[in-house]
């Protein structure tokens, strides 16, 4: 039988716990303060209560030709 | 056949400028167009009369103005043409962008670092060889410190204390509110590795121009990024053109037929640019030689002073009273030639580089010819 397959318990347990701990930096819209969020907390800014948050560039390099 | 005359030789080489034409353009000191004159050419006679002269009046290393005379246009044009485009020069040609939060794209930041001219030890850059991009290339090298070289540049702007209070006061300078607003060419940093280190000491591989502008920016943007630099030829991209430019122009020349006095004189004068007629007195001589000039001793009399300096802009020729007292012309074998270097090497150094080139050029042809000769024997 192929389809939907429950993840065993124990790994199901290590992702969620992963997800949790890593917090992702956004700008705040308004203020343009840094705020850390997790996953499943409310989107909004600590300092201003603004509900627009930004995405930081993420630091991957990328390579260019001079030309 | 008597050989012609000195004067008649210079004649020939006169391009003749009229009012809206221009005419005796091509020169004729070749086999077989003058009936009984050789014209072959020869080292001796090259040698005899090629001659470089320096205008020391503006000596300045990067922008350099000499004579070139007695040379064929074709020699000049193929120096002109090895200087903008076949003279190696170093200059960014990878850029690895990690961040980048300035309002310049990374692609159009990439190209303008690209153009930056860049300078550094001589030695040390004598010293690099090519890169080969093209790694299916089979003499293909990997990056090392003898062809690659490398910069960062990393910076941050912020707010400067009390920034934020001054534009509540209505301040909008950005120079009293933050810093590294500007990104300037200075603000590259030479990481040399390896051998390069030693090679290059203190003179280390940085902008010609420090203040060139690359980008601008405001509080909180960022811009972190590494540069490979190879060396390369203008015919691959103009970034790698060691001049700004190189050009010639032909020497003008202004011959007076009759004597220009009084009044027309300064007239005359005011026709070209400055220094290139002067003002003499009418003499006694000319007086008696010239009717012109009869009775008008003492008089101003226009005289060419320094013909290089006229743009030829045959203003003269619109004035009837001159057309018929002024010929104007260019000497075809006298290249006035300017080279303006962008800052990595000097002038003089690019001159003798492309006549080196030209040369290596040449014993390929060389070297091609006999390969053919050996082929048909």
């Amino acid at each position: 039988m192929s389809g939907y397959a429950p993840q065993t318990s124990q790994t199901a347990d290590a992702s969620a716990i992963d997800i949790h701990s890593r917090a992702v930096a956004y700008t705040c819209g308004d203020c343009d303060s840094d705020v850390q969020l997790k996953r499943g907390e409310p989107i909004r800014c600590r300092n201003c209560g603004h509900r627009v948050l930004y995405k930081k560039r993420t630091n991957r390099m990328v390579q260019f030709e001079a030309r | 056949m008597p050989a012609p005359s000195d004067d008649v030789l210079i004649e020939r080489k006169k391009l003749k400028v009229g009012v809206e034409t221009v005419s005796n353009q091509q020169s004729t000191d070749f086999p077989g167009h003058w009936p009984g004159e050789s014209h072959e050419w020869d080292l001796n006679h090259f040698k005899n009369n090629m001659r470089i002269e320096f205008n020391h009046e503006h000596a300045n290393k990067l922008d350099l103005t000499f004579s070139l005379i007695g040379i064929d246009t074709s020699l000049a044009n193929a120096l002109r043409r090895i200087l903008i485009s076949e003279v190696p020069t170093l200059a960014i040609e990878d850029v690895f962008i990690y961040q980048n939060t300035s309002i310049i794209q990374d692609e159009v930041l990439a190209h303008r670092l690209g153009l930056v001219p860049l300078r550094g030890n001589r030695d040390a850059l004598r010293w690099l060889r090519w890169y080969q991009k093209d790694e299916e290339v089979p003499d293909h090298e990997p990056k090392s410190d003898e062809n690659c070289v490398r910069l960062s540049l990393n910076i941050e702007c912020r707010w400067k204390e009390g920034g934020l209070e001054k534009t509540k006061q209505g301040v909008t300078d950005p120079d009293e509110l933050y810093e590294n607003h500007n990104v300037y060419a200075r603000d590259f940093s030479f990481e040399p590795w390896e051998r390069q280190t030693e090679k290059f000491g203190d003179d280390g591989v940085r902008s010609s121009h420090p203040d060139i502008l690359v980008a601008k920016m405001r509080p909180g943007q960022h811009i972190e990024l590494l540069m490979h630099a190879f060396k390369g030829i203008g015919q691959d991209h103009a970034k790698f053109s060691p001049v700004a430019t190189a050009t010639y122009r032909l020497l003008p020349t202004i011959d007076i037929l009759k004597p220009i006095v009084g009044a027309d004189a300064k007239k005359f004068a005011r026709c070209f640019p400055k220094g290139v007629i002067r003002l003499d007195k009418v003499t006694s001589e000319d007086a008696s030689a010239h009717e012109e000039c009869a009775g008008k001793e003492g008089d101003a009399k226009a005289v060419v002073d320094n013909p290089s300096l006229d743009t030829v802009s045959r203003e003269c020729l619109r004035h009837p009273e001159f057309v018929d007292k002024v010929k104007l012309g260019r000497m075809r074998d006298h290249f006035i030639f300017r080279i303006e270097s962008t800052g990595q090497w000097d002038s003089d150094e690019l001159f003798l580089e492309s006549i080196r080139l030209l040369k290596v050029k040449a014993a390929r042809i060389k070297r091609g010819l006999r390969r053919i000769d050996a082929l048909v024997q």
